[in-house]
């Protein structure tokens, strides 16, 4: 019981820790983009487009809780989660979304490339399903070179309709790779519902036809994710090849940050507002019981978390911009210099 | 005559077009909402979703089918969403959809417009940012257009769909919310550049948003006395040979600007062939050879501006060597 409690309250403190993150990034980009009939204005600290991964920390949280820094990750455009929970300073991710010197890439990237290598942190991408196929080649090299560790490759619902998801998984089988799949199924993919673009039943019934062995899983329950995300690791580690988590859960907020979701129906999203995880998390904790179970723990968890975010957006905000030259920086080494 | 934006001139043509011949079919992702620039809004609801096809995140497919249905009889209207996700499906457009016709010794046609709107989106980093026409002007079998203002792209747009060619119709990411005077009789056929304004010092070429920089830019130069024929390029192959040509007979100076990279553009292929054609000199403007980065003054370093054409034009005119810019 006081394990559970444990692992419980640190996986909490990493979803009010992601949440925290993409509340403040919400804010801080209103006007920042021109899109759904709305103007950028030019006031955003946050410019462009900001897919915010509110309502999915659970997954990013019970997943990533299971990695080591040895082991690769690599995320999608939807990425803010998955890297704060593969272990990212959390205020160098907001100087990036902010575009300053001081953010992970420096202010090139911005959101949709937020990426933290240091953690094993291989990048959001800004192209769907992309990750997939890098993914598979770090385990790979993680495999030619008999290294301890794995790679966790995170994507939507919408990306296995792309090529390169089946291209990967076959992959992965043919070779006996490391890599633990993670379908994040928030059931939109933009403004299209993704089940009836969906032959089939989804992620897990498509690995079935590789022998990937998956589990389809509850993903706003995060001790279930956490639960079922370690078996699948488990098993990799233990050299049985790749493995899908299929995590159902649901995108609270539109598909970019000031997309206010007209398209979907009012009922669908007052029912997921009410199986959010971190409070899902909160009754699991209280029902519990036992020291601690009392809420103020979690409160104080999560007004911590708001602290940091709240120090973190203002570090960001007197950060400084990068130098103009950077952009002329990291391009290539051979020829380094000719621009024209 | 109507007031409208780019998005809605291309609505319109677009409508047009379905409204005329029942082969016309879009299809790609998010169409059925309107497309996510508002580029096919209410098409749907008028046509129904056989003929506006909401499809999976499939580019490959995607154009690949756009492929199949024009061999089949259809005269698909396909969309990339962005030049950027067209390279997944550079396959289907480089391999399939440009060398059917030659490839099958003619037996085939492959009418189809493949929509992917190009260059810098704001704020979205170097993987949404790429101005990529010279890539597919480089490959023999499609038409390249690149409209640059409501009435174009609705002329342009009817004329491409029209042509039975691939077409890769690059609208622009950020003009669609440009205003303008729309006239739906009036036809610009392809291939036919427009000239802007009359000057005899200095022809500069330009297309897409790079456009209405270069205006402005003219009217700086005229200020210091530099008069310019001002040519918006619109079709990017095959080009208006006969106005660019006939511009820097008289002039005996181009100047190209395009917001695209600079080496290997597609100002090279202007610059050279009027080189060649009529012995005038010639400078080309473009983005250094960079990635766009996200940060407004990383981003920057990649567009061009007013004043880079101004210093480009008197450089040139005046028979100087631009300064270095980047050393
Ligand atoms: C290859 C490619 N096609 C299209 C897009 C545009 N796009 C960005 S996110 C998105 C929806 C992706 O849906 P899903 O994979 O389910 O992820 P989610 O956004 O729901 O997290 C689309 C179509 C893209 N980035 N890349």
């Amino acid at each position: 019981m006081e394990e559970k409690r444990e692992t419980l309250l640190a996986l909490y403190r990493t979803m009010v820790r992601i949440r925290a993150f993409e509340d403040a990034a919400e804010a801080a980009s209103q006007g920042g983009v021109s899109a759904y009939g709305k103007a950028a204005d030019g006031s955003a600290k946050v410019r462009g487009p900001l897919h915010l991964s509110t309502g999915q920390e659970a997954v990013a949280a019970g997943v990533c809780a299971h990695l080591e820094p040895t082991d690769y990750l690599t995320s999608t455009h939807r990425g803010h989660g998955h890297t704060l929970a593969k272990g990212a300073d959390l205020a160098r991710m907001m100087a990036e979304l902010f575009g300053k010197a001081t953010g992970f890439n420096g202010g090139k990237g911005g959101s949709m490339h937020i990426a933290d290598f240091s953690v094993g942190m291989l990048g959001a991408n800004g192209v769907v399903a992309a990750g997939m196929p890098i993914a598979v080649g770090a385990a790979h090299a993680q495999k030619l070179q008999r290294r301890p560790g794995l790679t966790a490759c995170f994507f939507g619902d919408g990306a296995i309709n792309r090529g390169p998801f089946l291209e990967s998984l076959n992959w992965a089988k043919v070779f006996q790779l490391p890599v633990l799949f993670v379908c994040e199924d928030n059931r939109w993919s933009a403004t299209t519902a993704s089940g009836p673009m969906t032959a089939g039943e989804g992620a897990s019934a498509r690995a079935a036809g590789f022998d990937i062995p998956s589990f389809t899983v509850d993903g706003n329950d995060v001790l279930a994710v956490h639960e079922a995300a370690g078996e699948l690791v488990g098993r990799i580690r233990d050299g049985r090849g790749p493995h899908l988590l299929h995590a159902v859960t649901y995108r609270l907020k539109g598909h970019v940050s000031v997309d206010p979701a007209g398209y979907r129906d009012p009922a669908e999203l007052a029912e997921a507002l009410k199986d959010d995880p971190i409070s899902r998390a909160r009754a699991v904790c209280a029902a519990i019981g036992g020291e601690g179970a009392d809420l103020s723990v979690l409160d104080a968890i999560a007004r911590e978390a708001t602290e940091e975010v709240r120090a973190a957006v203002a570090a960001a905000d007197a950060a400084p911009w990068p130098q103009t030259s950077a952009a002329f920086t990291d391009v290539q080494t051979t020829g380094e210099g000719q621009w024209r | 005559m109507a007031l409208m934006t780019y998005a809605q001139a291309a609505v319109l043509a677009v409508r047009k077009e379905m409204e005329a011949d029942p082969r016309v079919v879009v299809l790609g992702e998010d169409v059925g909402r309107g497309g996510i620039f508002g580029q096919y809004l209410g098409l749907q609801g008028q046509f129904g979703a056989e003929r506006v096809i909401d499809t999976p995140i499939s580019e490959a497919a995607i154009m690949g089918a756009g492929v199949g249905m024009a061999l089949a009889g259809l005269r698909p209207v396909v969309e990339m969403r962005v030049v950027d996700f067209a390279l997944c499906g550079m396959d289907e457009i480089v391999n399939q959809a440009a060398k059917n016709r030659y490839m099958f010794g003619g037996q085939g046609r492959v009418p189809l417009v493949a929509r992917m709107c190009n260059g810098i989106w704001d704020a979205s980093a170097a993987q949404h940012s790429q101005s990529l026409e010279a890539w597919f002007a480089h490959l023999p079998g499609v038409v390249v257009v690149c409209p640059s203002t409501p009435q174009d792209n609705y002329s342009l747009l009817r004329a491409s769909m029209a042509c039975g060619d691939p077409v890769i119709y690059m609208e622009h990411k950020t003009l669609w919310g440009l205003s303008g005077e729309v006239d739906p009789e009036v036809k610009i056929p392809l291939v036919k550049a427009q000239t802007l304004r009359k000057g005899g010092d200095l022809t500069l070429v330009s297309w897409s948003r790079q456009v209405a920089i270069c205006e402005q830019a003219c009217r700086e130069l005229a200020q210091v006395g530099i008069e310019v024929d001002l040519i918006d390029l619109r079709t990017i192959w095959p080009w208006d040979r006969e106005a660019v040509l006939a511009s820097c007979g008289r002039t005996g100076h181009l100047l190209v600007v395009h917001e695209a990279v600079q080496a290997a553009g597609f100002g090279a292929e202007l610059a050279a062939t009027a080189a060649e054609e009529t012995g005038c000199r010639v400078r080309r403007l473009g983005a250094p050879r960079i990635p766009v980065g996200y940060a407004p003054m990383l981003e920057a370093q990649s567009r061009i501006d007013a004043d880079a054409v101004v210093k480009a034009a008197k450089g040139l005119v005046e028979n100087r060597n631009l300064e270095k810019v980047h050393a």
